[in-house]
C-alpha cells in the first residue's frame, strides 16, 4: 500500500485515541472539582490534567491561571490546541477523507458522523454543553469508530497501521498519565502512602475507565505497587503497558509475516514487550517510577520513528 | 581547434538533504563545426537515468542521488575540435519549428526601452542578416559588460535600462529585440575559451536568431562576434532559465549555495 | 425577440418518443413523495461524499451539485449518430495532435494559422518530436454538445486534458437505480458502469514499450484540498489502482516509482489530474510542489505513459476548436458529422466590427477560460455589462471569441413549482487508446434557474441522468 495511505491510516487512530484520552482527562477534572479540595485544592489537579495532556504551556499563554470553564473549552474544543478533542477529531475525520476508499462506509460514517456532530455541538451556546455530555459523546465516539473498523474492515496491512497508531498512542498516554500522577502531584516523599495518595490514585484509575476493573483484579487496599503492576505488568488492563506493547508487536508480526520482510521496528517492540514480560514491580520501583516511566516514553517513539522510518516515510527501500 | 573543458558546479546544503533529481544538458550539440573526441559527465554518488535527445536536438540526462547528503557536485570533463562555421547552425536535427520561438517569457518580455532599441538598431539594413549583426552590435553598445551588476532574475529590460550585464543580459536584451520585431530568437548555453585578454564568466551564453535561407545562426553581443573555433555549443531554450545546463531540485528544507569553476583551454598540437 | 427552444420531451402537445414511458412516472409523483426522493438522493450522496468546491467562494466546502431526478433520454439512433461524431471528433483531435508535435503537416498546408498553433500557451516545446504510446496524446476526450433540434446537434468545446464529472456519470446511474427501480424495469436503459473497466483497459493499452508485464496504472492528484478530490479518489477505487500525489512518487534509473510500505514500486501509466505546469518542476513551473521533479526526463526517454500527454491542451483550446471541422477534413477525409458552432474569432479585424456591433445577442468568451467564468451571456446581461465587457475586449481582443447564443434545448426539470423545461448540455467521456470507446450515456448539465443558459456547476447548474434505451 502507498506510504502516505498508511501514514494517514496510522493517524486516523492516533488523533482518535487522543481524543478519548482527552475525554477522559476532563471527566476526571470535573469529578475532582465536585469533591471538596484536599490540602492542594483542585486548582492543581486541573493544573496537573493540563500537565499529563502536555498542554500546559499552550494553555498558560492563552489564559493564565486554570480556571475550570477555560479548560475545558481548552481541552474539548479550542482548534489552536493541537490535542483538543475537536481538533483531533477534525484531523482523524480528513486523514480519513483522503483515504475513503481504504475504509469500509462503516467506518467512514463512524468518523464523518462524530465531525458532523462535532461541528453542531460547536454552534451551540456553551451554557448548553455540559462537560459530562461531551465527554460521554466523545467517549461514545470514539467506540464507534473502533467498533465499525473492528467489525467490518478488512485484516489486510491497512488494518495493521489503524492498529498500529492505536496501540502505540495508548501506550505513550497511559505512561505519560501515570507520570504526571507521580511527578507532578506527589512532589514531596512523605505523600506517598497517605490518605491524600490513596485518592490520586483512584482518580488515576478513573482517568483509565479502570476502577473497577482494578477492584475485580487485585481486591483490597489501594497501594502504589498494585497500581503500578495493574498499569504497567497486568496483561488483563486493556491500557496497561504491557497491552498496549504486545497489540503493537501483534501488528509489527502481522505486517512482517504480510510483506516478507521483518523490520528494526518488529525487533525494536519485541525486545520492548520481553523486557515488560520479564519485569517486576520491584524492578520498576528499584528503577525509579519517573526513571522507568520516562524511558518508556522515550523507547515508545523510538519504536514508533522506526515504524515510521520503516513503512511511513516511503524512504524504504 | 581542439579545446578541453572541465566544469565542476558544486551544490552545498546546510543540513543535509533527502534526495536530489538532476537534469543535464550538459552534452556538445550534435552539428557541424564540432565534434567530441571525449565527454564525460558524473554526479558524485549519483545513479544514471533517463537520457535522451529533446525537439529542440539537445542530449539530456537525468541523475538522481539518495541522500543524505550535504554536497553535490556535478562534473564535466572531455575535448571537442571545433571548425568555423561562421555562426551558422548546420547539420543539426531538431524538430521545434522556429515559430516557437517567437514566444515571449518573464525574462524576455517587451518594453518601450527595447522596441526603441530594436528599431533604432536596424536602421538601414539590408536583409535578414544585416538587421541581425545591426541588432546584435546595438545591444553590445547598449548594454556595457560588468559582472555583478545583474543577477539570474534580471529581465531584458531591467539590464536594458541599467545599461549594464552579463552574458546572460545581452543574450536577453537581443532575444527581446528580435522576437518583438518577429524574427524568432532563442537563448543558447555552452562554453567559450576566452583566452587572458577576453571576457568569461562560470559559463557562456549567446543568441541564435533565426535567417531565413540560412537557418539558426549564432551572435554573442557580450563579445561582439558570432561563435566561432572558441565556442561549443550544449543546448538552448526560450531564455537562460529554459535552456540551463543544469536543473534540480534536492529534497529537504535547506539552503543551497552553489559554487561553480569552468576551465576551457585550447589543447596544444 | 423571442426564441423558440427544442423541447425534447414534448413535440407540441406529444410526448416524444424516448420519454413515453416517463409522462405516467412524472405524474404518479405528488409533490410530497418528489420532495421524500430529493431528500433520500441528497441524502445518498452526501454519504457516497460527493461534493465539491467551489473555486473563490466561501461557503459551504462541501457543497453537493443540485442533482436533479427527471432523467435525459435519448432513442438508441438518436446516440449511435452522436456516438459516430464524437469519435470521429476524438480521432481527428489526436491526429492532430501527433501532427503539430511532428511534422506539422497541417501549417504546412496552410489548414489553420501556425500562430495559433506554434505562438500557443499551450504547445508544449518540451514534447515537440516525440510521439506517445499508439500515437495517443487525449486519452479522455469530455466533448461539450448542445442541442437545438431534433437532429441538430452543436459542439460548444473539446476538452483534451483532464475532463471532470464521470463520477456524476457514474453516480447520477447509481443513485437512480436505487431510487427508481421501476423506471428501468419499464425502459430498457443501456448501463454505463462499464466505464471504469473501459478506462483502465485504455490506460492499461498505453502502457510504455519498455513495460514487459501487466502495467501498474496511477492516478495524479494535486491533492486532498483540490475540488475535484472526490473524482479522483472515486476512479482509483473502481479501477483498483492507487490514488497518488506528487510527493509519492519519485524518478530513479529511467523510471517512475511511488513509495510503498512495501519499498518502491515502480509505475507505467499516470492518469494525471494535474495541469500541465505543475507535472515536473525541472520541466515547468520551477515553484510547482504537485508535480514529480524528473518526470518529463522520463516521459521522454519512454520509460512511463502520462495520461493525458503534456501539450494535449493545444487542441482545446477555444481559438484552434474554429478548425477542428477542417481537421477532421484534411486527416480523416470525412465530412464532420458534428458541427461546431459559428465562431468569431475577436483578433480579426472585421470578426472584432461585428462582434461589438452584436454584443447583445452573442456569447463572449475567453480563449483560455474555462468554468463559465469570465464570459459574457449577451441576451441575459445588463446595457452597464456589455459596455464594460466591450472594454475588456477591446483592451485584448485575441483573448475572446464569440458565438451565437444557441437555442439550447429544454428536459423537463422537478422545481419548486412542478415541473417545467429547463435548459441542457452534454458532455459524453470519450476514451482512446487502443481502441476507442465511448459508453452509452454522459454527463447532463441542467441550468436550474429559469431562462438561464449556463449549466456550469459553478454558475448554479446542477445533473441529471442521461439515458440512451437499448432498441
Amino acid at each position: 500500500m502507498l506510504s502516505r495511505t498508511a501514514a494517514n491510516l496510522f493517524w486516523i487512530a492516533r488523533y482518535m485515541e487522543r481524543a478519548e484520552t482527552m475525554a477522559r482527562l476532563l471527566e476526571v477534572g470535573a469529578r475532582i472539582a465536585l469533591l471538596p479540595s484536599a490540602g492542594h485544592g483542585y486548582r492543581s489537579e486541573w493544573d496537573s490534567l493540563l500537565q499529563a495532556s502536555g498542554t500546559a504551556d499552550g494553555f498558560a499563554k492563552k489564559y493564565g491561571d486554570p480556571v475550570q470553564r477555560n479548560i475545558e473549552s481548552y481541552l474539548f474544543f479550542d482548534h489552536d490546541n493541537s490535542s483538543s478533542v475537536a481538533t483531533c477529531i477534525g484531523r482523524a475525520r480528513e486523514n480519513a477523507r483522503i483515504v475513503r476508499t481504504a475504509l469500509t462506509s462503516q467506518v467512514w460514517d463512524a468518523l464523518n458522523t462524530a465531525f458532523q456532530e462535532m461541528k453542531a455541538l460547536e454552534r451551540l451556546p456553551r451554557s448548553e454543553t455540559e462537560l459530562s455530555r461531551l465527554t460521554e459523546w466523545t467517549m461514545r465516539h470514539a467506540a464507534m469508530v473502533r467498533g465499525a473498523i473492528d467489525a467490518t474492515l478488512l485484516r489486510n496491512d491497512g488494518w495493521d497501521f489503524l492498529g498500529l497508531g492505536y496501540k502505540l498512542e495508548r501506550a505513550d498516554n497511559t505512561a505519560r498519565l501515570m507520570d504526571v500522577k507521580y511527578y507532578v502531584l506527589l512532589p514531596k516523599v512523605d505523600f506517598v502512602g497517605s490518605g491524600l495518595d490513596n485518592y490520586q490514585w483512584t482518580t488515576l484509575l478513573r482517568a483509565m475507565s479502570s476502577h473497577r476493573a482494578f477492584h475485580w483484579a487485585y481486591g483490597g487496599d489501594i497501594t502504589a505497587g498494585k497500581i503500578a503492576h495493574f498499569l504497567i505488568l497486568n496483561p488483563q488492563c486493556p491500557r496497561s503497558l504491557i497491552t498496549s506493547t504486545g497489540g503493537a508487536v501483534e501488528h509489527l508480526d502481522r505486517l512482517a509475516r504480510g510483506y516478507h520482510a521483518s523490520t528494526p521496528a518488529q525487533s525494536k517492540g519485541r525486545s520492548l514487550l520481553g523486557e515488560l514480560s520479564e519485569m517486576t514491580v520491584e524492578d520498576i520501583f528499584d528503577e525509579g517510577l519517573h526513571e522507568f516511566l520516562s524511558r518508556f516514553i522515550g523507547e515508545v517513539s523510538k519504536l514508533t520513528a522506526l515504524v515510521g522510518e520503516v513503512y511511513l516515510s516511503g524512504e524504504a527501500r | 581547434m581542439i579545446l578541453s573543458v572541465t566544469h565542476v558546479t558544486t551544490y552545498r546544503y546546510d543540513a543535509p538533504v533527502r534526495g536530489a533529481v538532476q537534469s543535464l544538458r550538459l552534452t556538445p550539440s550534435l552539428c557541424d563545426g564540432q565534434r567530441v573526441i571525449r565527454w564525460q559527465i558524473g554526479v558524485e554518488g549519483g545513479m544514471r537515468g533517463a537520457a535522451f535527445r529533446d525537439g529542440a536536438g539537445d542530449w539530456i540526462e537525468s541523475w538522481s542521488l539518495r541522500g543524505p547528503a550535504t554536497e553535490i557536485a556535478v562534473s564535466v570533463s572531455g575535448e571537442v575540435a571545433t571548425t568555423d562555421m561562421a555562426g551558422v547552425l548546420r547539420g543539426h536535427r531538431e524538430q521545434v519549428p522556429p515559430e516557437v520561438y517567437l514566444r515571449d517569457t518573464a525574462s524576455t518580455r517587451s518594453e518601450a526601452g527595447l522596441v526603441d532599441l530594436a528599431h533604432a538598431g536596424i536602421e538601414g539594413a539590408t536583409g535578414a542578416l544585416d538587421r541581425a549583426h545591426r541588432l546584435a552590435a546595438a545591444v553590445a553598445e547598449a548594454v556595457a559588460y560588468k559582472p555583478g551588476a545583474t543577477e539570474a532574475h534580471t529581465t531584458a529590460a531591467e539590464a536594458l535600462a541599467l545599461g549594464e550585464g552579463v552574458c546572460q543580459d545581452h543574450a536577453h536584451v537581443l532575444i527581446a529585440c528580435a522576437r518583438l520585431l518577429e524574427t524568432p530568437a532563442r537563448y543558447v548555453s555552452g562554453y567559450l575559451e576566452a583566452g587572458s585578454d577576453m571576457a568569461q564568466e562560470a559559463a557562456h551564453a549567446w543568441a541564435e536568431l533565426w535567417i531565413e535561407g540560412l537557418g539558426w545562426v549564432g551572435f554573442d553581443p557580450a563579445n561582439a562576434c558570432c561563435p566561432d573555433t572558441r565556442y561549443i555549443r550544449l543546448g538552448s531554450g526560450l531564455d537562460a532559465q529554459d535552456a540551463a545546463p543544469v536543473r534540480g531540485v534536492a529534497r529537504g528544507r535547506v539552503t543551497e549555495s552553489l559554487d561553480v569553476s569552468v576551465a576551457v583551454a585550447a589543447v596544444q598540437q | 425577440m423571442t426564441t423558440t427552444y427544442f423541447n425534447e420531451m414534448y413535440d407540441g402537445g406529444a410526448v416524444r418518443p424516448p420519454y413515453a414511458r416517463l409522462q405516467d412516472w412524472m405524474q404518479s409523483m405528488p409533490a410530497e413523495l418528489r420532495q421524500m426522493k430529493q431528500a433520500e438522493a441528497e441524502t445518498l450522496f452526501r454519504r457516497i461524499g460527493i461534493t465539491f468546491a467551489v473555486y473563490g467562494e466561501g461557503g459551504d466546502p462541501d457543497r453537493l451539485i443540485p442533482f436533479d431526478m427527471f432523467p435525459r433520454v435519448f432513442l438508441q439512433e438518436e446516440w449511435r449518430r452522436l456516438e459516430r461524431g464524437i469519435k470521429q471528433r476524438a480521432r481527428a483531435l489526436n491526429a492532430f495532435l501527433v501532427d503539430v508535435y511532428g511534422r506539422g503537416e497541417i501549417v504546412r498546408a496552410g489548414r489553420i494559422p501556425s500562430r495559433l498553433v506554434y505562438r500557443n500557451e499551450a504547445y508544449e516545446k518540451a514534447v515537440a518530436g516525440f510521439v506517445p504510446p499508439r500515437g495517443v496524446y487525449s486519452h479522455i476526450v469530455g466533448i461539450d454538445i448542445v442541442r437545438t433540434g431534433p437532429n441538430d446537434f452543436y459542439v460548444l468545446e473539446d476538452n483534451c486534458r483532464t475532463p471532470s464529472g464521470v463520477s456524476y456519470m457514474l453516480e447520477n446511474r447509481e443513485i437512480m437505480m436505487r431510487m427508481f427501480p421501476g423506471l428501468f424495469q419499464s425502459n430498457r436503459i443501456e448501463p454505463v458502469d462499464g466505464y471504469s473497466d473501459l478506462l483502465r483497459r485504455t490506460l492499461a493499452s498505453v502502457a510504455p514499450a519498455k513495460c514487459d508485464r501487466d502495467p501498474v496504472i496511477v492516478i495524479l492528484t494535486p491533492g486532498h484540498f483540490n475540488s475535484a478530490y472526490y473524482e479522483h479518489s472515486f476512479l482509483a477505487d473502481l479501477m483498483g489502482v492507487e490514488l497518488v500525489e506528487g510527493a509519492d512518487l519519485f524518478v530513479e534509473h529511467g523510471f517512475v516509482w511511488m513509495r510503498t510500505t512495501e519499498g518502491p514500486k515502480k509505475v507505467d501509466v499516470i492518469y494525471r489530474r494535474i495541469d500541465d505546469s505543475f507535472l515536473d518542476p525541472l520541466c515547468f513551473r520551477p515553484d510547482s510542489m504537485l508535480g514529480v521533479p524528473g518526470l518529463m526526463d522520463v516521459y521522454r526517454s519512454g520509460g512511463v505513459t502520462i495520461c493525458s500527454a503534456p501539450g494535449a491542451g493545444v487542441a482545446d483550446d477555444k481559438a484552434v476548436y474554429t478548425f477542428v471541422p477542417d481537421m477532421v477534413r484534411f486527416y480523416l477525409g470525412e465530412e464532420p458529422i458534428l458541427q461546431n458552432v459559428p465562431t468569431w474569432q475577436c483578433g480579426k479585424a472585421d470578426d472584432l466590427k461585428h462582434v461589438l456591433a452584436n454584443l447583445p445577442e452573442l456569447v463572449v468568451k475567453e480563449v483560455h477560460g474555462s468554468g463559465g467564468y469570465g464570459m459574457l451571456v449577451g441576451p441575459k446581461a445588463t446595457k452597464e455589462q456589455i459596455a464594460v465587457f466591450a472594454d475588456r475586449i477591446k483592451a485584448d481582443p485575441g483573448n475572446y471569441i464569440a458565438q451565437p447564443t444557441l437555442a439550447l434545448s429544454t428536459v423537463p426539470t422537478f422545481v419548486d413549482e412542478g415541473v417545467a423545461p429547463r435548459h441542457v448540455d452534454l458532455r459524453p467521456y470519450c476514451l482512446v487508446g487502443e481502441r476507442i470507446e465511448l459508453v452509452p450515456g454522459g454527463l447532463t448539465r441542467v441550468a436550474l434557474t429559469e431562462g438561464s443558459l449556463v449549466v456550469n456547476s459553478s454558475q448554479g447548474g446542477g445533473v441529471k441522468d442521461t439515458w440512451v434505451l437499448a432498441e
